[in-house]
């Protein structure tokens, strides 16, 4: 994948791009994602792939004037825009499904084809989210890994905690890329999408991990039934982190899209 | 100098395991540990202290706020600072201070500190804190990445309120108020006000600008908050301040004095233990929420250089606390000694004195307070002749005060209505 760089409105937006075939936008989740990323790679095997990051995030330029929810999503949409985009097949991974949803409720004619792979935006009482933002990063392969000596073993990597100068990194990129993320997923994820989820006309493909422990499989069924023509596409043995766990799977059910 | 005595209002009864069964004191703690039948007792001696320390000639009484937190069971200090308003007279009220992001709208703040400065005559010693990440984000859910924008607002708001004296309209980000107008109005024009900080530059420049008084409300004690003060001192001088007045900044400091320094550990080492070790257990994940530190006060190394001693308080032991400072304990000569140390040193002029440690029994307490107030306190006075005339940084109540209890016998009445007929 290319790294490249595009001005919108707000800020200067760091991409990736690569790979032929229909367009996709694909949206990270809070976590982020590097031009190194085994999904992407996957993707663009059968797709021209545009992956923007949401400013703050990696080496991208942070935008203090993008605060809520509607600030996010227009400012996503003018990042389609920038790209000279026309109804690209829109895909998103927790976080970045959230706001994939948001910009097909928003502007419903705009969007054919929605990629939803375990979004957040939901909020069920009855199951509520682990608090991401109060775990320390030990914590955090348990609640995102099916496989958690695995995903502890690619958390872990290259990690340095008795390093002053990799823990300020580390704490600089925490209160960059968390920081713009909690304006949307801090302290509940959920910013009313529910009410606005009618409006999605978009061919939908919902992708969840059965041993999803952070956004547990139960929200998959209050999307579906949200989104009343999304087809749910269960993947076992795989945790939130389904993109890294099962790869082919969750290309495979984007492919559904065309 | 400036003493306040000040009260955190831990929660005196937390079990002896409590580090080892439960993973936090704050945010999270297990609430079957509070007892509300007892808190009756705990938070009314608590006041008692207070007011006994406002007859000992310390120049202000102080109150915090904390939220789901098991040091500090002060959730709103302004009910508590209501209640000392009436019983106490001369000594400040230093409530730092309410958590002015965290008040809905924060005119709220305008009109409860206006409120506690006409009871009190003017003796209202204000602070605004941007809060702890603990209160703000993770109790009390504010966005971590806002916090800042929004209390600055909030800032901005609360001193229009205070000294606009027509009805304004407020057209903020986070507060829309089409008639701004409190009533009452603070007595002082307006209440000095005190601004605890963690060693960000935008807070000391927030200092500076507006002539408010930086407070660190560390417990890590003196000789580790050298680094901070010293960064705050050089900012005053780099931004070219009109002086470098010492009442310019305030340092909190946990005290305990006794007879001489063996006695002092044998009263109070059990208690520094509690506060230390029961007390400061919080839970890691709660301590910064990403998006509510700068990066710039990140990128400083901030939070490396003022965090707690690596492995936690929980290792230190009472000579330790004491020789590193964390803790100035011993007799009067040696509080005094380490006192002044502190004083110059950190070049503060307003002491917030922790005389009050963790699950102290009030006896120890009066005693350790009484010793302070009588042998060290007066020993301090004169620290900075050249400022002695400062008062920009403290209260400044009317010459006349009523004191409660103003209303006439039963039998006046009883003659002024006998007086129609």
């Amino acid at each position: 994948m290319e790294t490249k760089t595009i001005q919108t409105h707000h800020v200067p937006v760091r991409y990736f791009e690569g790979g032929k075939g229909e367009p996709l936008v694909f949206l990270h989740g809070a976590g982020g994602v590097t031009a190194q990323d085994p999904f992407l790679a996957k993707l663009a095997e059968t797709h021209r792939v545009y992956a923007p990051l949401l400013p703050g995030y990696g080496d991208s330029e942070e935008c203090g004037e993008l605060r809520d929810m509607l600030d996010i999503t227009l400012h996503t949409w003018d990042v389609v825009e920038a790209l000279g985009l026309k109804d690209p097949i829109l895909a998103g991974h927790s976080m970045g499904g959230m706001i994939a949803a948001e910009m097909a409720a928003v502007a419903p004619n705009d969007v054919s084809r929605l990629g939803l792979i375990c979004p957040a935006g939901l909020w069920l009482d009855e199951h509520p989210i682990p608090d991401i933002f109060a775990m320390l990063p030990y914590e955090l392969p348990a609640v995102l890994f099916h496989d958690v000596e695995a995903g502890t073993a690619l958390m872990t990597a290259g990690v340095a905690l008795d390093d002053p100068e990799w823990l300020k990194g580390f704490l600089v990129q925490n209160a960059r890329q968390l920081g713009m993320a909690g304006k949307i997923l801090f302290p509940v994820p959920d910013r009313g999408l529910s009410e606005r989820l009618y409006r999605v006309k978009a061919k939908t493909v919902l992708i969840w991990g059965d041993g999803d422990k952070l956004i547990v499989p139960a929200y998959a069924h209050a999307w579906k039934k949200a989104i009343a023509q999304a087809e749910l596409v269960s993947v076992p043995e795989a945790g939130h982190m389904i993109t890294l766990e099962k790869t082919e799977h969750v290309a495979k059910a984007i492919a559904k899209l065309g | 100098m400036k003493f306040t005595w000040f009260n955190l209002m831990p929660w005196p009864y937390l079990p002896d395991d409590f580090r080892e069964k439960h993973r936090s004191v704050w945010v999270d703690i297990d609430s079957r540990l509070f007892d509300p039948a007892k808190a009756h007792e705990v938070y009314n001696s608590y006041m008692d202290m207070l007011e006994y320390a406002g007859t000992l000639g310390f120049d202000g009484i102080g109150v915090n706020e904390h939220h789901q937190n098991g040091y500090g069971i002060m959730p709103s200090p302004n009910i508590i600072a209501a209640g000392l308003a009436r019983r106490t007279s001369d000594v400040g009220l230093v409530v730092l201070g309410n958590s002015i992001a965290l008040y809905n709208p924060p005119v709220r703040v305008a009109e409860e500190f206006a409120m506690l400065d006409c009871i009190s005559g003017g003796r209202l010693v204000a602070g605004f804190p941007v809060g702890t990440s603990m209160d703000t984000n993770y109790c009390y859910g504010q966005i971590p990445a806002l916090t800042r924008e929004k209390y600055q607002e909030a800032h901005d708001l609360i001193r229009r309120a205070w000294s606009d004296p027509d009805p304004f309209a407020f057209n903020g980000r986070y507060n829309k108020l089409r008639h701004v107008n409190i009533w009452p109005r603070p007595i002082q024009d307006p209440p000095p006000i005190h601004i605890p900080g963690g060693g960000s530059v935008e807070t000391y420049d927030f200092c500076i600008d507006n002539t408010y008084s930086y407070s660190y409300l560390s417990f890590s004690g003196y000789i580790r908050a050298k680094a901070l003060m010293q960064g705050y001192w050089d900012r005053v001088a780099a931004r070219n301040t009109p002086d470098e007045s010492p009442y310019r900044a305030g340092f909190a400091q946990t005290i305990c004095v006794a007879d001489t320094d063996e006695e002092a550990e044998r009263l109070y080492s059990e208690h520094v233990s509690y506060f230390y070790n029961r007390c400061l257990h919080v839970y890691g994940g709660f301590a910064d929420a990403p998006g509510y530190r700068t990066i710039k006060t990140i990128q400083t190394g901030a939070l490396s250089q003022y965090a707690p001693p690596i492995g936690g308080y929980s290792e230190l032991t009472w000579k330790d606390l004491t020789e590193q400072g964390h803790v100035i304990a011993g007799s009067p000569e040696t509080v005094r000694q380490r006192m002044e140390d502190l004083i110059k040193s950190l070049n503060v002029g307003n002491i917030f004195c922790l005389l009050h440690v963790g699950n102290m029994p009030m006896d120890k307490c009066m005693h350790s307070t009484k010793l302070f107030a009588e042998k060290v306190m007066p020993h301090l006075r004169n620290m900075f002749p050249d400022y002695k005339d400062d008062n920009r940084f403290w209260c400044k109540p009317l010459d006349k005060q009523v004191k409660p209890g103003s209303l006439p016998a039963e039998k006046e009445i009883a003659a002024m209505v006998g007086g129609k007929d």
